[in-house]
């Protein structure tokens, strides 16, 4: 199938500084409540919401009758959007990142954006314990890499522990490239890796804090070798950089929480941590946040004690959760995969939306700006014509920055259209194949002109 | 719920050995093949239903009072790879494909583990029965139709075989992710690959032809008749007594399928069928029923409508053509409690709820053959009952009792003893 990218192609479908007003919708704030009422935005932003407001004159005015509002979905682990994931030949790959391999053109975008998420966590793979860095985005679909950037987020950085990781150091390799063995092969080679990187990145903090204060001394002085390496290492020391965590077993989850302890400097999230559970007091203890999977399992060796219960259990125990996806399909219905953790462990509604808004806001450092309807806060915000903790929900219109940029009635309607355009585009390369399937008979009264390869 | 558990428990420890005579009264009775009937009543005996109705009078029947719940007919999974694996990742742990390209005599049912810790697992969200298929090569072997409870196959068995599993041969060029796979045509370049593809339709032509010579040979049973397992585990297929449950994907594979099944006079079922929306009409034309890929997946091209997926079920429904929802197919999770989910998918995307609820029981009960014992709550059938507390195609919908074949199956599983193990961690 050739590339048709382009008729997913959409700019976004009204204006930034537009006022609008969502009526008549049941609002789903997250963090102030449930009501029947409205939402107003202006200038990308959310102004008010509550059963009474008030709409300038000229607001453009959607009626939700029936529906429900909520916060964009955030997911705190994707890799959607990325023309790399994978730096595999290295144990520490820091230096490389993922906002250098944006691809705005990846329809899972949009298919995101259907599904009602508006924010995601982008993240290097899990062949390295540590990974390269991560890239938080926007589903603003239409607009180039940079545009798909959350400006403001903290940077993040991905660690992986476990079966992934080991693989690299097993014959047969598996995830990354690298063709022979590769350091770490076990667990406790996992924590050696971590424990001297950091070793390294303080001497080098050390060097820099040295020839900084002999700057401001006034001394003369060399500035030490810029290492890409280790500048994000320092980053984490310094709790500038959030750690995302790849990480399945209890004991390698307690094994990175002691290691962070004793370098000084705390892990933003555990990612997967489907055993998360078993030592969740622990999670919580060290302020540390957990981003999991519903419900999957046994898929490998190290997902076998996971449990559906994960979330909830983690929830009751202090931790601050989130769900997320790790997947481009899951991706599109984060809300009933939140859903579960009602069926499994007992979460309330809110609980159940938080693991899916407000919890990966904070997790992200990005809670000022998205996670919940609350004025002054980026009106990223998902409609859906059912309750969206129902399995029947379906995404009706998604807002980021005030910007309508999914609308089901103009998919829909747009279809017909995109369907013809790609007919027409086919049939003309069908005719120009058939155009070149003739040439070598013509070539035969022209004497000198070889016909072209096209074969 | 926890005395909801503890019940279950002592209701199984009490039917464990046997199916006693059960009155199941005061739920809604969703029959699936006629109408709902608000505080009904279901009368088991001898693990069969005995009565369905608004009041039955049984002398002597255990009372279960279920006031305010709702009864449904378990739910049947069309496609499933259960108990043949339990960590997909180690080896040695899966005993799914084996050598070869045809392995018509392989059984599923010899290799199921009766003790896997998927099988409490995906019953306790009312998956009573699912079909359980061998892969790989072009005949894969034998697919059992089970119930998710008992001691051995012996119990848990309801056809085997239930089908003859074959992939029908195609070309793939493109090698999927990771380039993986052993089926036909994978990980080639396209030329090889259609070589290959010539090759294997040719391989399974001979095949075909060389078992109807010796099916011709056995009836003749002449003094050099020698048996040839392969070729006898064949014959039911060749009989048209066992249906050949052929995997195809793309329209063009899928036509090929139905010229095959056609020419060699067999029953197919089609499984994964990602275009069969494509060829809806030929599939009607010809009473195949389609065992749906999961509904829960990314479009096949990157220009298809975001909903694709979830709006094939409601296009070969409209069609006229029988669907059953599968966990198992293309881009599936593999998360067969999950079933339910891929049904609830399609609802909203033209898919009625009453049939996606039809195409997780009654229709694959149909398509396996199972009609008049699985698949709805009517007299004369298994009583495979979930007792629920809404709509069992809804996630937040609680599986509150579970029967299968009239006996009270335990709820319990590693999930939810991990659960309330460490629910109790200070």
């Amino acid at each position: 199938m050739k590339r048709l990218t382009f008729l997913m192609l959409a700019l976004p479908l009204a204006a930034a500084s537009e006022t609008t007003v969502i009526r008549n919708a049941t609002v789903l704030t997250v963090t102030k409540g449930t009501f029947k009422g409205s939402v107003l935005i202006r200038d990308g932003k959310i102004v008010e919401a509550g059963e009474n407001v008030t709409a300038p004159e000229g607001a453009r005015v959607i009626d939700a009758t029936g529906e429900f509002v909520m916060p964009g979905i955030i997911d705190c682990h994707s890799h959607i959007a990325a023309d790399s994931i994978n730096e595999g030949a290295l144990a520490v790959a820091s230096m490389v990142g993922i906002e250098d391999v944006i691809n705005p053109d990846d329809p899972d975008i949009y298919r995101a954006l259907a599904g009602g998420v508006t924010t995601a966590n982008i993240l290097h793979g899990s062949a390295d314990p540590i990974g390269g860095k991560c890239e938080v985005i926007k589903m603003r679909w239409g607009k180039d890499a940079e545009g798909l950037k959350f400006v403001g987020a903290v940077p993040g950085i991905k660690f992986a522990l476990g079966e992934n990781v080991k693989r690299s150091g097993s014959p047969g390799g598996g995830f990354g490239a690298s063709p022979g063995l590769r350091y770490p092969a076990t667990r406790m080679g996992v924590e050696d890796v971590i424990r001297e990187a950091f070793t390294e990145a303080r001497a080098y903090q050390k060097e820099w804090q040295e020839y900084r204060d002999k700057v401001a001394r006034h001394e003369q002085a060399i500035p030490p070798r810029r290492d890409l390496k280790l500048e994000p290492l320092v980053e984490v020391l310094e709790g500038k950089r959030y750690v995302h965590a790849h990480c399945y077993r209890a004991d390698e989850i307690l094994m990175l929480l002691h290691v962070a302890d004793d370098f000084g400097f705390k892990i933003r999230t555990l990612q997967h941590a489907l055993e998360g559970y078993k030592v969740a007091a622990e999670i919580a203890a060290h302020g540390t946040g957990a981003s999991t999977f519903s419900d999957w399992w046994a898929y490998k060796a190290e997902a076998y004690d996971a449990i559906p219960y994960n979330a909830a259990l983690m929830t009751r125990k202090g931790v601050l959760v989130s769900v997320n996806s790790d997947s481009a399909e899951l991706m599109r219905h984060l809300n009933t995969e939140a859903a579960k953790a009602m069926k499994y462990g007992g979460l309330n509604e809110t609980e159940a939306l938080s693991l899916i808004t407000i919890n990966p806001a904070k997790q992200l450092g990005i809670e000022q700006r998205v996670g919940s309807i609350e004025p002054g806060k980026d009106a990223d915000l998902t409609i859906y014509d059912k309750h969206p903790l129902s399995n029947y929900a379906k995404v009706d219109k998604v807002f980021i920055d005030g910007q309508l940029y999914f609308d089901r009635a103009k998919d829909l309607e747009e279809r017909a259209g995109k369907e013809a355009r790609k007919k027409a585009l086919i049939d003309k390369l069908k005719a120009e194949e058939k155009k070149e399937r003739k040439r070598p008979e013509a070539a035969d009264t022209k004497k000198g002109e070889e016909p072209g390869g096209a074969e | 719920m926890r005395t909801c558990i503890m019940v279950a428990a002592a209701l199984a420890g009490l039917g464990a050995a046997r199916a006693d005579t059960i009155l199941l009264t005061g739920a809604t009775v969703h029959t699936v093949s006629g109408p709902d009937i608000p505080n009904g009543a279901v009368l088991i005996r001898d693990g069969k239903i005995a009565e369905v109705g608004a009041h039955i009078a049984a002398r002597g029947a255990r009372v279960i009072e279920l006031k305010g719940l709702h009864l449904y007919p378990g739910m049947i999974d069309s496609a499933t790879e259960l108990g043949l694996t339990e960590i997909e990742a180690v080896r040695e742990m899966s005993d799914i494909t084996d050598l070869g390209l045809f392995k018509p005599q392989l059984r599923a049912a010899t290799a199921v583990n009766p003790a896997s810790e998927h099988i409490p697992v995906t019953r306790a969200n009312g998956i009573t029965a699912v079909i359980t298929s061998p892969g790989g090569g072009i005949i894969a072997g034998q697919s059992v139709l089970m119930h998710l409870t008992g001691w051995t196959m012996a119990d848990m068995a309801v056809r085997s075989p239930a089908a003859m599993r074959m992939e029908y041969p195609h070309i793939q060029a493109r090698g999927r992710f990771f380039g993986g796979g052993e089926g036909p045509g994978r990980g080639a370049g396209y030329a090889e690959a259609k070589k290959r593809y010539e090759e294997q339709v040719q391989k399974l032509n001979d095949f075909m032809e060389s078992a109807r010579r010796y099916q011709k040979a056995k009836a003749a049973a002449g003094p050099e008749f020698e048996t040839d397992l392969r070729f006898e585990a064949m014959l039911p297929v060749l009989e048209g007594k066992l249906p050949m449950l052929i995997q195809a994907e793309k329209a063009k594979t899928i036509k090929e399928a139905i010229a095959f099944a056609e020419q060699q006079k067999i029953h197919m079922i089609l499984e994964r069928g990602v275009e069969a929306w494509k060829v809806a009409a030929d599939l009607k034309a010809h009473n195949i029923p389609v065992i749906l890929p999961p509904t829960l997946r990314l479009p096949e091209e990157e220009d298809d409508p975001y909903d694709k997926p979830f709006t094939i079920p409601g296009e070969l429904w409209k069609a006229g053509v029988k669907i059953a929802f599968a966990s198992f197919g293309p881009g599936a999770e593999d998360n067969p409690r999950n079933l339910p989910y891929e049904a609830a998918a399609a609802v909203g995307f033209g898919l009625p709820q009453e049939e996606a609820l039809k195409a997780v029981t009654l229709y694959p009960a149909q398509i396996w053959g199972v009609g008049d014992e699985l698949g709805s709550i009517e007299k004369g059938k298994w009583a495979d009952l979930i007792v629920t507390d809404g709509d069992p195609l809804e996630t937040r919908t609680q599986i509150k009792q579970e029967f299968i074949k009239g006996v009270a199956v335990d709820l319990e599983n590693k999930h939810r003893r991990l659960y309330e193990k460490y629910l109790t961690r200070d």
